[in-house]
Protein backbone atom coordinates (compact mmCIF):
# COMPACT_ATOMS: atom_id res chain seq x y z
CA UNK A 1 0.00 0.00 0.00
CA UNK A 2 1.65 3.54 -0.79
CA UNK A 3 -1.01 5.52 0.52
CA UNK A 4 -3.53 5.70 3.43
CA UNK A 5 -6.90 6.49 1.85
CA UNK A 6 -9.49 4.32 4.14
CA UNK A 7 -12.47 5.31 1.72
CA UNK A 8 -10.52 3.34 -1.15
CA UNK A 9 -9.63 0.80 0.95
CA UNK A 10 -13.44 0.73 2.27
CA UNK A 11 -14.13 0.79 -1.33
CA UNK A 12 -11.86 -2.13 -2.18
CA UNK A 13 -13.26 -4.19 0.34
CA UNK A 14 -16.73 -3.52 -1.08
CA UNK A 15 -16.18 -4.40 -4.20
CA UNK A 16 -13.95 -8.05 -3.43
CA UNK A 17 -16.79 -8.77 -1.04
CA UNK A 18 -20.01 -8.23 -3.91
CA UNK A 19 -17.33 -10.14 -6.41
CA UNK A 20 -17.02 -12.99 -3.68
CA UNK A 21 -21.15 -12.87 -3.47
CA UNK A 22 -21.96 -12.67 -7.10
CA UNK A 23 -19.28 -15.57 -7.49
CA UNK A 24 -20.84 -17.78 -4.72
CA UNK A 25 -24.85 -16.71 -5.69
CA UNK A 26 -25.34 -19.60 -8.46
CA UNK A 27 -24.01 -21.89 -5.36
CA UNK A 28 -25.56 -21.16 -3.00
CA UNK A 29 -29.09 -21.19 -4.79
CA UNK A 30 -27.81 -24.81 -6.22
CA UNK A 31 -27.13 -25.60 -2.29
CA UNK A 32 -30.73 -24.72 -0.99
CA UNK A 33 -32.44 -26.03 -4.28
CA UNK A 34 -30.60 -29.43 -3.09
CA UNK A 35 -32.22 -29.30 0.38
CA UNK A 36 -35.95 -28.93 -0.75
CA UNK A 37 -38.51 -31.24 -2.01
CA UNK A 38 -39.04 -31.09 -5.56
CA UNK A 39 -42.83 -29.51 -5.31
CA UNK A 40 -40.96 -26.48 -3.02
CA UNK A 41 -38.79 -25.81 -5.78
CA UNK A 42 -40.87 -25.58 -8.82
CA UNK A 43 -43.24 -22.78 -6.51
CA UNK A 44 -42.54 -19.27 -7.51
CA UNK A 45 -40.65 -17.83 -6.03
CA UNK A 46 -38.68 -21.24 -4.55
CA UNK A 47 -37.15 -20.93 -1.15
CA UNK A 48 -34.48 -18.73 -0.63
CA UNK A 49 -33.27 -20.72 3.04
CA UNK A 50 -31.87 -24.24 2.88
CA UNK A 51 -34.84 -26.70 4.00
CA UNK A 52 -35.00 -29.80 5.80
CA UNK A 53 -34.71 -32.49 2.76
CA UNK A 54 -31.40 -32.05 2.43
CA UNK A 55 -30.48 -35.76 3.52
CA UNK A 56 -33.02 -37.53 1.87
CA UNK A 57 -32.25 -36.03 -1.70
CA UNK A 58 -28.42 -36.52 -1.47
CA UNK A 59 -29.61 -40.68 -0.57
CA UNK A 60 -32.14 -40.85 -3.28
CA UNK A 61 -29.43 -39.22 -5.83
CA UNK A 62 -26.64 -41.02 -4.81
CA UNK A 63 -28.70 -44.47 -4.34
CA UNK A 64 -30.72 -43.40 -7.50
CA UNK A 65 -34.09 -45.17 -8.65
CA UNK A 66 -35.78 -41.56 -7.79
CA UNK A 67 -38.81 -40.45 -9.45
CA UNK A 68 -38.18 -38.06 -12.46
CA UNK A 69 -38.65 -37.95 -16.35
CA UNK A 70 -35.22 -37.95 -16.98
CA UNK A 71 -32.22 -40.68 -16.48
CA UNK A 72 -32.73 -42.14 -12.43
CA UNK A 73 -29.31 -44.03 -12.27
CA UNK A 74 -27.27 -43.93 -9.27
CA UNK A 75 -25.01 -40.98 -8.89
CA UNK A 76 -22.92 -42.97 -6.35
CA UNK A 77 -21.89 -45.32 -9.32
CA UNK A 78 -21.28 -42.03 -11.43
CA UNK A 79 -18.99 -40.72 -9.31
CA UNK A 80 -16.98 -43.83 -9.01
CA UNK A 81 -16.95 -43.47 -12.82
CA UNK A 82 -15.71 -40.08 -12.54
CA UNK A 83 -12.96 -40.59 -10.17
CA UNK A 84 -11.77 -43.74 -11.91
CA UNK A 85 -11.95 -41.58 -15.25
CA UNK A 86 -10.10 -38.50 -13.55
CA UNK A 87 -7.10 -40.46 -11.79
CA UNK A 88 -6.16 -42.68 -14.76
CA UNK A 89 -6.31 -39.61 -17.08
CA UNK A 90 -4.28 -37.21 -14.56
CA UNK A 91 -1.68 -39.90 -13.57
CA UNK A 92 -1.62 -41.27 -17.27
CA UNK A 93 -0.73 -38.24 -18.38
CA UNK A 94 2.12 -37.47 -15.91
CA UNK A 95 3.25 -40.95 -16.46
CA UNK A 96 3.61 -40.72 -19.92
CA UNK A 97 5.32 -37.25 -20.19
CA UNK A 98 8.00 -37.91 -17.08
CA UNK A 99 8.80 -41.08 -19.73
CA UNK A 100 8.74 -39.28 -22.81
CA UNK A 101 10.32 -35.92 -21.11
CA UNK A 102 12.81 -38.57 -20.14
CA UNK A 103 13.78 -40.14 -23.39
CA UNK A 104 14.04 -36.58 -25.08
CA UNK A 105 16.50 -34.62 -22.63
CA UNK A 106 18.35 -37.41 -21.55
CA UNK A 107 19.39 -39.37 -24.35
CA UNK A 108 20.55 -39.02 -28.24
CA UNK A 109 18.94 -41.03 -30.81
CA UNK A 110 17.23 -40.48 -34.26
CA UNK A 111 13.96 -38.25 -34.90
CA UNK A 112 14.40 -37.45 -31.28
CA UNK A 113 13.31 -33.39 -32.38
CA UNK A 114 10.80 -35.03 -34.27
CA UNK A 115 9.02 -36.62 -31.54
CA UNK A 116 9.81 -33.98 -29.15
CA UNK A 117 7.32 -31.67 -32.34
CA UNK A 118 5.10 -34.30 -32.39
CA UNK A 119 3.85 -34.38 -29.24
CA UNK A 120 4.03 -30.51 -29.30
CA UNK A 121 1.55 -30.17 -32.22
CA UNK A 122 -1.20 -31.89 -30.31
CA UNK A 123 -2.07 -29.12 -28.34
CA UNK A 124 -3.29 -27.85 -31.22
CA UNK A 125 -5.20 -30.87 -32.38
CA UNK A 126 -8.62 -30.99 -29.80
CA UNK A 127 -11.14 -33.63 -29.55
CA UNK A 128 -13.39 -30.73 -30.95
CA UNK A 129 -11.55 -30.58 -34.01
CA UNK A 130 -11.12 -34.56 -35.32
CA UNK A 131 -14.69 -35.67 -33.04
CA UNK A 132 -15.80 -38.05 -35.37
CA UNK A 133 -12.92 -40.09 -36.73
CA UNK A 134 -11.71 -40.19 -33.04
CA UNK A 135 -15.00 -41.78 -32.20
CA UNK A 136 -14.33 -43.71 -34.93
CA UNK A 137 -11.36 -45.87 -33.83
CA UNK A 138 -12.35 -45.96 -30.32
CA UNK A 139 -15.72 -47.71 -31.85
CA UNK A 140 -13.53 -50.18 -34.20
CA UNK A 141 -11.47 -50.45 -31.04
CA UNK A 142 -14.28 -52.10 -29.37
CA UNK A 143 -13.65 -49.45 -26.67
CA UNK A 144 -16.97 -47.49 -26.37
CA UNK A 145 -18.63 -47.60 -22.78
CA UNK A 146 -15.26 -48.69 -21.15
CA UNK A 147 -12.62 -46.93 -18.74
CA UNK A 148 -10.38 -47.68 -21.47
CA UNK A 149 -12.16 -45.44 -24.15
CA UNK A 150 -13.10 -42.97 -21.75
CA UNK A 151 -9.20 -42.25 -20.62
CA UNK A 152 -6.76 -43.53 -22.97
CA UNK A 153 -7.54 -41.50 -25.96
CA UNK A 154 -7.32 -38.10 -23.68
CA UNK A 155 -4.07 -39.21 -22.00
CA UNK A 156 -1.35 -37.64 -24.10
CA UNK A 157 -0.47 -34.58 -23.14
CA UNK A 158 2.19 -31.60 -24.74
CA UNK A 159 1.87 -29.75 -21.68
CA UNK A 160 2.90 -31.89 -19.20
CA UNK A 161 5.69 -33.50 -21.82
CA UNK A 162 6.89 -29.58 -22.17
CA UNK A 163 6.68 -28.53 -18.98
CA UNK A 164 8.86 -31.91 -17.62
CA UNK A 165 11.77 -31.03 -20.55
CA UNK A 166 11.69 -27.82 -19.43
CA UNK A 167 12.10 -28.56 -15.94
CA UNK A 168 14.59 -31.44 -16.76
CA UNK A 169 16.91 -29.27 -18.43
CA UNK A 170 17.38 -26.98 -15.38
CA UNK A 171 18.53 -29.95 -13.52
CA UNK A 172 22.11 -29.76 -13.10
CA UNK A 173 24.50 -32.21 -15.16
CA UNK A 174 26.76 -32.90 -12.38
CA UNK A 175 23.93 -34.87 -10.78
CA UNK A 176 24.23 -37.12 -13.72
CA UNK A 177 27.48 -37.88 -13.67
CA UNK A 178 27.61 -38.12 -9.49
CA UNK A 179 24.98 -41.12 -10.34
CA UNK A 180 27.42 -42.94 -13.14
CA UNK A 181 29.84 -42.31 -10.82
CA UNK A 182 27.83 -44.38 -8.28
CA UNK A 183 27.24 -46.98 -11.03
CA UNK A 184 23.43 -46.48 -11.09
CA UNK A 185 21.99 -46.63 -14.96
CA UNK A 186 19.38 -44.36 -16.57
CA UNK A 187 16.33 -46.18 -15.30
CA UNK A 188 17.81 -45.75 -11.48
CA UNK A 189 18.53 -42.69 -12.09
CA UNK A 190 15.27 -41.66 -13.61
CA UNK A 191 13.14 -43.19 -10.41
CA UNK A 192 15.56 -42.21 -7.42
CA UNK A 193 16.66 -38.63 -8.86
CA UNK A 194 14.88 -37.50 -11.65
CA UNK A 195 11.11 -38.17 -10.26
CA UNK A 196 11.49 -37.08 -6.37
CA UNK A 197 12.93 -33.98 -7.77
CA UNK A 198 10.19 -33.54 -10.20
CA UNK A 199 7.34 -33.40 -7.02
CA UNK A 200 6.15 -30.23 -7.36
CA UNK A 201 5.49 -29.99 -11.30
CA UNK A 202 3.94 -33.36 -10.14
CA UNK A 203 1.82 -32.06 -7.69
CA UNK A 204 1.15 -29.17 -9.68
CA UNK A 205 -0.20 -30.93 -12.90
CA UNK A 206 -2.16 -33.24 -10.87
CA UNK A 207 -4.52 -30.14 -9.73
CA UNK A 208 -4.85 -29.10 -13.41
CA UNK A 209 -5.28 -32.50 -14.99
CA UNK A 210 -7.56 -33.56 -12.09
CA UNK A 211 -10.10 -31.03 -13.12
CA UNK A 212 -9.38 -31.63 -16.82
CA UNK A 213 -10.33 -35.12 -16.32
CA UNK A 214 -13.25 -34.78 -13.73
CA UNK A 215 -14.95 -32.18 -15.86
CA UNK A 216 -14.75 -34.04 -19.62
CA UNK A 217 -17.79 -33.35 -20.94
CA UNK A 218 -17.56 -33.66 -24.88
CA UNK A 219 -15.84 -36.94 -24.94
CA UNK A 220 -18.36 -39.16 -22.46
CA UNK A 221 -21.13 -38.15 -24.12
CA UNK A 222 -20.03 -39.77 -27.40
CA UNK A 223 -18.30 -42.63 -26.03
CA UNK A 224 -20.41 -43.48 -23.69
CA UNK A 225 -24.27 -44.75 -24.05
CA UNK A 226 -24.91 -47.02 -21.06
CA UNK A 227 -26.00 -45.73 -17.61
CA UNK A 228 -23.25 -47.56 -15.92
CA UNK A 229 -20.65 -45.61 -17.86
CA UNK A 230 -21.72 -42.11 -17.19
CA UNK A 231 -19.57 -39.76 -15.52
CA UNK A 232 -21.49 -37.30 -13.21
CA UNK A 233 -21.51 -34.40 -15.32
CA UNK A 234 -23.08 -36.89 -17.97
CA UNK A 235 -25.58 -37.78 -15.70
CA UNK A 236 -26.44 -34.15 -14.81
CA UNK A 237 -27.43 -33.14 -18.23
CA UNK A 238 -29.15 -36.80 -18.81
CA UNK A 239 -31.83 -35.89 -15.92
CA UNK A 240 -32.67 -32.75 -17.31
CA UNK A 241 -34.83 -34.12 -19.66
CA UNK A 242 -38.64 -32.86 -19.59
CA UNK A 243 -40.40 -29.19 -18.74
CA UNK A 244 -39.38 -27.68 -16.19
CA UNK A 245 -42.07 -28.83 -13.73
CA UNK A 246 -41.34 -32.58 -14.88
CA UNK A 247 -37.74 -32.28 -13.67
CA UNK A 248 -36.69 -33.27 -9.88
CA UNK A 249 -34.72 -29.62 -9.85
CA UNK A 250 -33.61 -31.19 -6.32
CA UNK A 251 -32.14 -34.02 -7.15
CA UNK A 252 -30.49 -32.13 -10.15
CA UNK A 253 -29.45 -29.78 -7.91
CA UNK A 254 -28.09 -32.59 -5.28
CA UNK A 255 -25.67 -34.04 -8.26
CA UNK A 256 -24.81 -30.76 -9.14
CA UNK A 257 -23.39 -29.98 -5.43
CA UNK A 258 -21.98 -33.82 -5.83
CA UNK A 259 -20.31 -33.35 -8.95
CA UNK A 260 -18.45 -30.10 -7.47
CA UNK A 261 -17.09 -31.04 -4.13
CA UNK A 262 -14.29 -33.52 -5.57
CA UNK A 263 -12.56 -30.44 -7.93
CA UNK A 264 -13.39 -27.91 -5.52
CA UNK A 265 -11.83 -29.59 -3.04
CA UNK A 266 -8.65 -30.32 -4.74
CA UNK A 267 -8.23 -26.90 -6.00
CA UNK A 268 -8.80 -25.12 -1.97
CA UNK A 269 -6.77 -27.97 -0.96
CA UNK A 270 -3.93 -27.87 -3.14
CA UNK A 271 -4.24 -23.77 -3.63
CA UNK A 272 -0.29 -23.32 -3.98
CA UNK A 273 0.64 -26.15 -6.28
CA UNK A 274 -3.16 -24.83 -8.29
CA UNK A 275 -1.67 -21.93 -8.94
CA UNK A 276 1.82 -22.63 -9.90
CA UNK A 277 0.35 -25.29 -12.30
CA UNK A 278 -1.86 -22.93 -13.98
CA UNK A 279 0.98 -20.43 -14.81
CA UNK A 280 3.52 -23.25 -15.91
CA UNK A 281 1.38 -25.20 -17.93
CA UNK A 282 0.74 -22.16 -19.54
CA UNK A 283 4.34 -20.56 -20.30
CA UNK B 1 19.22 -22.11 -20.08
CA UNK B 2 20.71 -24.57 -22.48
CA UNK B 3 18.77 -26.44 -24.48
CA UNK B 4 20.47 -29.34 -24.65
CA UNK B 5 21.90 -31.72 -22.25
CA UNK B 6 25.97 -32.36 -22.17
CA UNK B 7 25.92 -35.21 -20.21
CA UNK B 8 23.55 -38.29 -22.04
CA UNK B 9 22.65 -41.82 -21.18
CA UNK B 10 23.76 -44.02 -24.11
CA UNK B 11 21.05 -46.98 -25.01
CA UNK B 12 19.92 -48.16 -28.30
CA UNK B 13 16.82 -49.01 -27.18
CA UNK B 14 15.65 -47.56 -23.97
CA UNK B 15 14.79 -43.68 -25.65
CA UNK B 16 12.28 -45.84 -27.64
CA UNK B 17 10.77 -47.97 -25.29
CA UNK B 18 10.55 -44.99 -23.29
CA UNK B 19 8.78 -42.85 -25.89
CA UNK B 20 6.37 -45.87 -26.96
CA UNK B 21 3.96 -45.10 -24.69
CA UNK B 22 2.80 -41.14 -25.82
CA UNK B 23 3.83 -42.34 -29.15
CA UNK B 24 1.25 -44.78 -29.59
CA UNK B 25 -1.55 -43.14 -28.27
CA UNK B 26 -0.58 -39.46 -30.32
CA UNK B 27 -0.28 -41.69 -33.34
CA UNK B 28 -3.41 -44.07 -32.74
CA UNK B 29 -6.02 -40.89 -31.12
CA UNK B 30 -4.82 -38.07 -32.76
CA UNK B 31 -2.70 -38.06 -35.84
CA UNK B 32 -4.97 -41.09 -37.38
CA UNK B 33 -8.71 -39.67 -36.71
CA UNK B 34 -6.72 -35.86 -37.72
CA UNK B 35 -5.71 -37.32 -41.33
CA UNK B 36 -9.03 -39.09 -41.58
CA UNK B 37 -10.77 -35.64 -40.77
CA UNK B 38 -8.82 -33.60 -43.63
CA UNK B 39 -9.46 -37.19 -45.73
CA UNK B 40 -13.15 -36.86 -44.92
CA UNK B 41 -13.62 -33.01 -45.43
CA UNK B 42 -13.02 -34.08 -49.04
CA UNK B 43 -14.81 -36.31 -49.25
CA UNK B 44 -19.46 -37.44 -49.58
CA UNK B 45 -20.50 -40.74 -48.30
CA UNK B 46 -24.34 -41.58 -47.17
CA UNK B 47 -24.73 -41.78 -43.05
CA UNK B 48 -24.46 -45.64 -44.00
CA UNK B 49 -21.03 -45.26 -44.98
CA UNK B 50 -21.60 -47.36 -47.84
CA UNK B 51 -20.18 -45.53 -50.80
CA UNK B 52 -17.55 -42.85 -50.68
CA UNK B 53 -16.67 -39.59 -53.23
CA UNK B 54 -14.03 -37.82 -53.72
CA UNK B 55 -15.49 -34.40 -54.23
CA UNK B 56 -12.36 -32.55 -53.89
CA UNK B 57 -13.18 -28.63 -52.03
CA UNK B 58 -16.56 -28.88 -52.89
CA UNK B 59 -17.59 -29.62 -48.88
CA UNK B 60 -15.59 -26.18 -48.18
CA UNK B 61 -17.18 -24.14 -50.80
CA UNK B 62 -21.17 -25.48 -49.15
CA UNK B 63 -19.97 -24.59 -46.44
CA UNK B 64 -19.63 -21.08 -47.73
CA UNK B 65 -22.30 -20.99 -49.32
CA UNK B 66 -24.59 -21.82 -45.93
CA UNK B 67 -26.11 -18.95 -44.45
CA UNK B 68 -26.31 -21.38 -41.52
CA UNK B 69 -22.88 -21.79 -40.84
CA UNK B 70 -21.75 -17.91 -41.92
CA UNK B 71 -24.58 -17.18 -38.91
CA UNK B 72 -22.97 -19.53 -36.66
CA UNK B 73 -19.70 -18.47 -37.34
CA UNK B 74 -20.79 -14.94 -36.39
CA UNK B 75 -22.45 -16.24 -33.65
CA UNK B 76 -19.13 -17.55 -32.20
CA UNK B 77 -17.68 -14.16 -32.82
CA UNK B 78 -19.90 -12.45 -31.06
CA UNK B 79 -20.09 -14.79 -28.03
CA UNK B 80 -16.28 -14.95 -27.55
CA UNK B 81 -15.76 -11.28 -27.79
CA UNK B 82 -18.58 -10.69 -25.65
CA UNK B 83 -16.57 -13.46 -23.07
CA UNK B 84 -13.23 -12.15 -23.58
CA UNK B 85 -14.44 -8.59 -22.81
CA UNK B 86 -16.78 -9.16 -19.50
CA UNK B 87 -14.53 -11.90 -18.26
CA UNK B 88 -11.43 -9.61 -18.71
CA UNK B 89 -12.60 -6.34 -17.53
CA UNK B 90 -14.54 -7.91 -14.39
CA UNK B 91 -11.47 -10.18 -13.35
CA UNK B 92 -9.15 -6.93 -13.77
CA UNK B 93 -11.31 -4.40 -11.71
CA UNK B 94 -11.51 -7.27 -9.19
CA UNK B 95 -7.60 -8.08 -9.27
CA UNK B 96 -6.66 -4.21 -8.96
CA UNK B 97 -8.97 -3.80 -5.81
CA UNK B 98 -7.67 -7.23 -4.25
CA UNK B 99 -3.64 -5.89 -5.04
CA UNK B 100 -5.02 -3.18 -2.65
CA UNK B 101 -6.39 -4.69 0.34
CA UNK B 102 -3.99 -5.15 3.05
CA UNK B 103 -5.82 -7.80 5.32
CA UNK B 104 -7.67 -10.65 3.57
CA UNK B 105 -6.21 -11.72 -0.29
CA UNK B 106 -5.90 -15.44 0.71
CA UNK B 107 -9.62 -15.09 1.89
CA UNK B 108 -10.75 -13.10 -0.98
CA UNK B 109 -8.75 -15.45 -3.39
CA UNK B 110 -9.90 -18.48 -1.70
CA UNK B 111 -13.38 -17.65 -2.08
CA UNK B 112 -12.74 -16.31 -6.20
CA UNK B 113 -10.96 -19.34 -7.42
CA UNK B 114 -12.64 -22.02 -6.93
CA UNK B 115 -15.54 -21.60 -9.94
CA UNK B 116 -12.24 -22.74 -12.00
CA UNK B 117 -13.23 -26.23 -10.74
CA UNK B 118 -16.94 -26.48 -12.32
CA UNK B 119 -17.57 -28.14 -14.87
CA UNK B 120 -18.68 -26.30 -18.23
CA UNK B 121 -21.86 -27.96 -18.19
CA UNK B 122 -22.59 -28.10 -14.79
CA UNK B 123 -21.90 -24.44 -14.76
CA UNK B 124 -24.85 -24.39 -17.85
CA UNK B 125 -27.01 -26.06 -15.86
CA UNK B 126 -26.81 -24.11 -12.51
CA UNK B 127 -27.29 -20.68 -14.95
CA UNK B 128 -30.15 -22.89 -16.59
CA UNK B 129 -31.99 -23.55 -13.40
CA UNK B 130 -31.50 -19.67 -12.43
CA UNK B 131 -32.83 -18.00 -15.17
CA UNK B 132 -35.37 -20.55 -15.82
CA UNK B 133 -38.61 -18.69 -17.44
CA UNK B 134 -41.11 -20.80 -14.79
CA UNK B 135 -39.20 -21.71 -11.73
CA UNK B 136 -35.98 -19.55 -12.16
CA UNK B 137 -35.09 -17.31 -9.09
CA UNK B 138 -33.70 -14.81 -10.96
CA UNK B 139 -35.98 -14.32 -13.92
CA UNK B 140 -38.30 -13.88 -11.15
CA UNK B 141 -36.56 -10.91 -9.61
CA UNK B 142 -36.24 -9.72 -13.71
CA UNK B 143 -40.31 -10.47 -13.86
CA UNK B 144 -40.86 -8.33 -10.46
CA UNK B 145 -39.03 -5.35 -12.18
CA UNK B 146 -41.26 -5.49 -15.07
CA UNK B 147 -38.29 -7.66 -17.34
CA UNK B 148 -39.70 -10.41 -19.02
CA UNK B 149 -36.74 -12.98 -19.20
CA UNK B 150 -37.27 -15.98 -21.46
CA UNK B 151 -34.20 -17.69 -23.49
CA UNK B 152 -36.11 -20.43 -24.55
CA UNK B 153 -37.74 -17.73 -26.95
CA UNK B 154 -35.57 -14.62 -27.05
CA UNK B 155 -32.23 -16.06 -28.95
CA UNK B 156 -30.52 -12.46 -27.50
CA UNK B 157 -31.53 -13.44 -23.97
CA UNK B 158 -30.05 -17.14 -24.70
CA UNK B 159 -27.04 -15.67 -25.80
CA UNK B 160 -27.20 -13.51 -22.81
CA UNK B 161 -27.05 -16.19 -20.68
CA UNK B 162 -24.59 -18.77 -22.00
CA UNK B 163 -22.10 -15.60 -22.04
CA UNK B 164 -23.23 -14.84 -17.86
CA UNK B 165 -21.78 -18.82 -17.34
CA UNK B 166 -18.92 -18.68 -18.83
CA UNK B 167 -17.96 -15.65 -17.53
CA UNK B 168 -18.52 -16.58 -14.59
CA UNK B 169 -16.75 -20.31 -14.96
CA UNK B 170 -13.38 -18.33 -16.50
CA UNK B 171 -13.31 -14.62 -13.86
CA UNK B 172 -11.29 -17.28 -11.29
CA UNK B 173 -8.80 -18.45 -14.03
CA UNK B 174 -8.35 -14.21 -15.52
CA UNK B 175 -8.56 -13.43 -11.76
CA UNK B 176 -5.41 -15.75 -10.68
CA UNK B 177 -3.22 -14.05 -13.84
CA UNK B 178 -4.14 -10.59 -13.33
CA UNK B 179 -3.11 -11.14 -9.76
CA UNK B 180 0.09 -12.49 -10.50
CA UNK B 181 1.01 -9.80 -13.17
CA UNK B 182 0.28 -7.05 -10.80
CA UNK B 183 2.28 -8.34 -8.26
CA UNK B 184 5.15 -8.64 -10.93
CA UNK B 185 5.31 -4.82 -11.07
CA UNK B 186 7.89 -3.42 -8.89
CA UNK B 187 6.47 -1.42 -6.00
CA UNK B 188 9.49 1.07 -6.73
CA UNK B 189 7.57 2.34 -9.64
CA UNK B 190 4.07 2.83 -7.93
CA UNK B 191 5.54 4.75 -5.03
CA UNK B 192 7.80 7.20 -7.25
CA UNK B 193 4.43 7.88 -8.98
CA UNK B 194 2.59 8.59 -5.56
CA UNK B 195 5.91 11.06 -4.34
CA UNK B 196 4.93 12.86 -8.16
CA UNK B 197 1.85 13.18 -7.07
CA UNK B 198 -0.25 11.26 -9.15
CA UNK B 199 -3.78 9.39 -7.36
CA UNK B 200 -4.39 5.58 -8.00
CA UNK B 201 -6.83 6.10 -11.05
CA UNK B 202 -3.63 8.03 -12.43
CA UNK B 203 -1.12 5.32 -11.76
CA UNK B 204 -3.60 2.86 -12.77
CA UNK B 205 -3.74 4.03 -16.19
CA UNK B 206 -0.01 5.13 -16.57
CA UNK B 207 1.51 2.54 -15.21
CA UNK B 208 -0.32 -0.65 -14.11
CA UNK B 209 -2.44 -0.93 -17.05
CA UNK B 210 0.11 -0.64 -20.04
CA UNK B 211 2.48 -2.54 -18.00
CA UNK B 212 -0.18 -5.50 -17.66
CA UNK B 213 -0.47 -5.33 -21.71
CA UNK B 214 1.35 -8.73 -21.81
CA UNK B 215 -1.04 -10.51 -19.31
CA UNK B 216 -4.12 -9.03 -21.17
CA UNK B 217 -3.00 -9.83 -24.55
CA UNK B 218 -2.32 -13.31 -23.29
CA UNK B 219 -5.90 -13.78 -21.63
CA UNK B 220 -7.61 -12.46 -24.07
CA UNK B 221 -5.78 -15.26 -26.84
CA UNK B 222 -6.92 -17.91 -23.89
CA UNK B 223 -10.28 -16.13 -23.25
CA UNK B 224 -10.99 -16.51 -26.94
CA UNK B 225 -9.55 -20.14 -27.25
CA UNK B 226 -12.00 -21.02 -24.31
CA UNK B 227 -15.13 -19.87 -26.02
CA UNK B 228 -14.52 -21.45 -29.28
CA UNK B 229 -13.55 -24.80 -27.83
CA UNK B 230 -14.27 -24.97 -24.08
CA UNK B 231 -17.91 -24.17 -23.94
CA UNK B 232 -19.82 -26.81 -25.66
CA UNK B 233 -20.93 -28.23 -22.16
CA UNK B 234 -22.40 -24.87 -21.05
CA UNK B 235 -23.94 -24.32 -24.54
CA UNK B 236 -25.43 -27.86 -24.84
CA UNK B 237 -26.31 -27.66 -20.96
CA UNK B 238 -28.11 -24.31 -21.05
CA UNK B 239 -29.62 -24.11 -24.59
CA UNK B 240 -28.71 -26.79 -26.84
CA UNK B 241 -27.92 -23.99 -29.46
CA UNK B 242 -31.33 -22.86 -29.30
CA UNK B 243 -34.02 -20.87 -29.61
CA UNK B 244 -33.50 -22.44 -33.27
CA UNK B 245 -30.09 -21.92 -33.84
CA UNK B 246 -29.00 -18.60 -32.10
CA UNK B 247 -26.82 -20.13 -30.17
CA UNK B 248 -25.06 -22.73 -32.14
CA UNK B 249 -21.78 -21.90 -31.63
CA UNK B 250 -19.18 -23.54 -34.00
CA UNK B 251 -18.02 -26.27 -31.60
CA UNK B 252 -22.03 -27.23 -31.40
CA UNK B 253 -22.61 -27.44 -34.85
CA UNK B 254 -19.88 -29.55 -35.74
CA UNK B 255 -21.17 -31.80 -33.27
CA UNK B 256 -24.61 -31.27 -34.08
CA UNK B 257 -23.54 -31.76 -37.85
CA UNK B 258 -21.79 -34.84 -37.27
CA UNK B 259 -23.41 -36.98 -34.70
CA UNK B 260 -27.39 -35.96 -35.48
CA UNK B 261 -27.39 -34.79 -38.90
CA UNK B 262 -24.75 -37.18 -39.84
CA UNK B 263 -23.45 -34.85 -42.71
CA UNK B 264 -20.19 -36.44 -42.12
CA UNK B 265 -18.18 -34.92 -44.90
CA UNK B 266 -19.64 -31.48 -43.98
CA UNK B 267 -19.10 -31.84 -40.37
CA UNK B 268 -14.86 -32.90 -41.40
CA UNK B 269 -14.79 -29.60 -43.84
CA UNK B 270 -15.88 -28.16 -40.42
CA UNK B 271 -13.68 -29.20 -38.50
CA UNK B 272 -10.86 -28.84 -40.64
CA UNK B 273 -11.92 -25.11 -40.45
CA UNK B 274 -11.45 -25.28 -36.57
CA UNK B 275 -8.43 -26.90 -37.20
CA UNK B 276 -6.73 -23.73 -39.40
CA UNK B 277 -8.40 -21.60 -36.02
CA UNK B 278 -6.36 -23.64 -33.25
CA UNK B 279 -3.41 -23.51 -35.21
CA UNK B 280 -3.47 -19.57 -35.64
CA UNK B 281 -4.76 -19.43 -32.17
CA UNK B 282 -1.87 -21.35 -30.73
CA UNK B 283 0.93 -19.61 -33.18
CA UNK B 284 -0.63 -15.76 -31.44
CA UNK B 285 -0.39 -17.13 -27.96
CA UNK B 286 3.37 -18.52 -28.71
CA UNK B 287 4.45 -15.19 -29.99
CA UNK B 288 3.06 -13.72 -26.82
CA UNK B 289 5.37 -16.10 -24.82
CA UNK B 290 8.47 -15.16 -27.23
CA UNK B 291 7.78 -11.16 -26.33
CA UNK B 292 7.04 -12.03 -22.97
CA UNK B 293 11.05 -13.53 -22.42
CA UNK B 294 12.24 -10.46 -24.31
CA UNK B 295 10.35 -8.11 -22.17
Amino acid sequence: MVERRPALGLLAHAVLILGVVVVALPIYITFVASTHTAEEIVQVPMPMLPGGHGLDNYTTALLGGGPGAGSTAAVGRMMFVSLVTALVITFGKIAISLLSAFAIVYFRFRFRMFFFWAIFVTLMLPVEVRILPTYKVVADLGMLNSFTGLTVPLIASATATFLFRQFFLTVPDELVEAARVDGAGPMRFFIDVLVPLSATSIAALFVIQFIYGWNQYLWPLLVTTQESMYPVVIGIKRMIAGGDSQNQWNLVMATAMLAMIPPALVVILMQKWFVKGLVDTEK
Amino acid sequence: MAAEKRVVFRSAWLPWALLAPQAAVIAVFFYWPAAQTVLQSMQQSDAFGTSVEWIGLQNFANLWDDPTYLASFSTTAIFSILVAGFGITLSLLLAVFADRVVRGTTFYRTLLIWPYAVAPAVAGVLWLFMFSPSIGVVAYALRMVGFEWNHLLNGTQAMALIVMAAVWKQLSYNFLFFVAGLQSIPKSLIEAAAIDGAGPWRRFWTIQFPLLSPTTFFLLVINVVFAFFDTFGIVDAATSGGPGKDTSILVYKVYYDGFKALDLGGSAAQSVVLMVLVVTLTVLQFRFVEKKVNY
